[in-house]
């Protein structure tokens, strides 16, 4: 509890929070490069995926680059980078890392979404005589907007917990408070960071459940899926 | 083969590749190698000693599904720095900090898979082997658990691929297996170093799921029966 209480103490004092290592700036960094990696990642993989959904190619290739994107590990990537002439570019290093362990969840999500929108509702679409474009934006990706906004979330959550791993290569974010603690053997700001770092993951969860209840364009129409647990 | 000249100098001109780096620092990497599988080993099991009781909990009474599988998402959301470093007033600086911020990663996908598995079981095959008069337990034991396997591998393969990639970041606290080895080499700028280490940390990951792979076949002959008669 004393650690608690002196993490607490710290997160209080001002003076933690402003200045160049201070949480104000460390927070803008996490939110800027999360956010730059993430916009990115959407760019690159939902076009993507829901052209090879829509014409239903690509499927095995989604499934292969998920595998790989959980074998490899974050670190090891942004260590690579910072041996590159990357490290001097700035934020390049963590945004690329980011951009690419955010691309598998987007792609894998969005693919199987469309692949599992129903055959004959297409057909159906197609007997009534919509044309490829219709279809797409009327059935199919109203369809596979579900598991569409779940590969966003994972995706989201993903790129701003990679975010912190960069503290340990020495980018900026979050992360950097609690390796600075570390460096200074100091536990309550280890705490304190690691209280930030994980209360942002958690409050962008949140904030995309909250979005994905509030837009999902089937919300009404669909009951919600059936319970996970049998009686 | 001019190994001697040529390769020494591959350790002062910084490479990529270094054939000398792994002659010489083959005592480390195998140490590091060594304490990144027990470390994974050792998380996964306990995981799945954990997650069977949970995922058994949520069956047997469904008021706890959604506090279980609520807590072991919220769990996972948390950055692995983060966590690593909460737990640090609990663990100090050893190697069960780690396997504990694993071991809360792998109950997310174990727990998830376990009640799959379950579930998925067919609702005859547990009504013929209770008219066998088979009790809960060994129906759990000899029926459910059996059919359950594939599934539940399904989960223990994903966990543990994770884990050999979430050890590294273990590191922090240097306790990361082949972490270590990359975050001295960053430090260092050592870049033979830093490759090598991480593409062990990828082959004892695609290692560890191929062995899980072939458990699983073994574990599950009848899986396979479809395809020996076609075969025949």
């Amino acid at each position: 509890m004393g650690v608690l209480a002196d993490a607490w103490t710290w997160l209080a004092t001002g003076s933690n929070w402003s200045g160049e290592s201070g949480a104000w700036h460390r927070l803008g960094e996490h939110v800027y490069v999360s956010g730059t990696a993430l916009l990115i990642a959407c760019a690159i993989a939902l076009p993507l995926a829901l052209w090879l959904g829509h014409i239903g190619r690509g499927g095995a290739l989604a499934v292969s680059i998920s595998n790989a994107g959980r074998a490899v590990p974050v670190f090891a990537v942004l260590a690579l980078f910072m041996l590159t002439p990357l490290r001097s570019a700035g934020y390049a290093p963590t945004i690329i890392a980011l951009v690419l362990f955010a691309v598998p969840p987007l792609l894998t999500n969005a693919h199987v979404g469309m692949r599992e929108v129903d055959r004959s509702v297409v057909e159906a679409a197609r007997g009534m005589g919509m044309s490829g474009r219709q279809v797409f934006l009327r059935v199919e990706l109203p369809l596979a907007y579900p598991l569409l906004m779940t590969g966003l979330r994972s995706a989201a959550v993903q790129v701003v917990a990679t975010a912190t791993i960069a503290s340990l290569v020495g980018q900026g974010g979050l992360g950097r408070i609690i390796t600075a603690g570390f460096n200074t053997l100091d536990t309550a700001q280890v705490v304190a960071g690691a209280l930030l770092a994980a209360l942002l993951a958690l409050v962008v969860e949140g904030v995309l459940v909250l979005v994905d209840r509030l837009v999902d364009p089937l919300r009404k129409a669909v009951s919600p899926g059936p319970a996970r647990v049998s009686a | 083969m001019s190994t001697g000249l040529a390769a020494r100098s591959c350790l002062t001109a910084n490479d990529w590749i270094c054939g000398e780096y792994l002659r010489t620092r083959s005592q480390e990497l195998t140490e590091a190698t060594v304490e990144h599988v027990w470390i994974t080993a050792a998380s996964v099991l306990i995981g799945l000693a954990v997650a069977f009781p949970l995922a058994l909990l949520v069956r047997a009474r469904p008021a706890f599904a959604a506090p279980v599988l609520g807590l072991t998402t919220l769990l996972y959301t948390i950055p692995s720095l983060a966590m690593f470093s909460l737990l640090l007033p609990v663990f100090g600086l050893s190697a069960a900090l780690v396997v504990t911020g694993l071991v809360l990663y792998s109950l997310t996908i174990l727990v998830r898979n376990i009640l799959a598995g379950l579930d998925a079981v067919p609702a005859e095959a547990r009504e013929a082997a209770r008219g066998m008069g088979y009790g809960p337990g060994r129906l759990l034991w000899e029926v459910e658990l059996p059919l359950a396997l594939p599934a539940l591998m399904a989960g223990v393969r994903i966990a543990t691929v994770s884990t050999v990639a979430l050890t590294t970041v273990g590191a922090l606290i240097g306790r990361g297996g082949l972490g270590n080895l990359i975050d001295d080499g960053v430090q260092t700028t050592f870049k033979a170093q830093v490759l090598t280490a991480s593409v062990l940390c990828v082959l004892l990951a695609a290692a560890a799921d191929l062995l899980l792979l072939g458990a699983q076949r073994l574990l599950t002959p009848w899986t396979r029966i479809p395809k020996a008669g076609r075969a025949a």
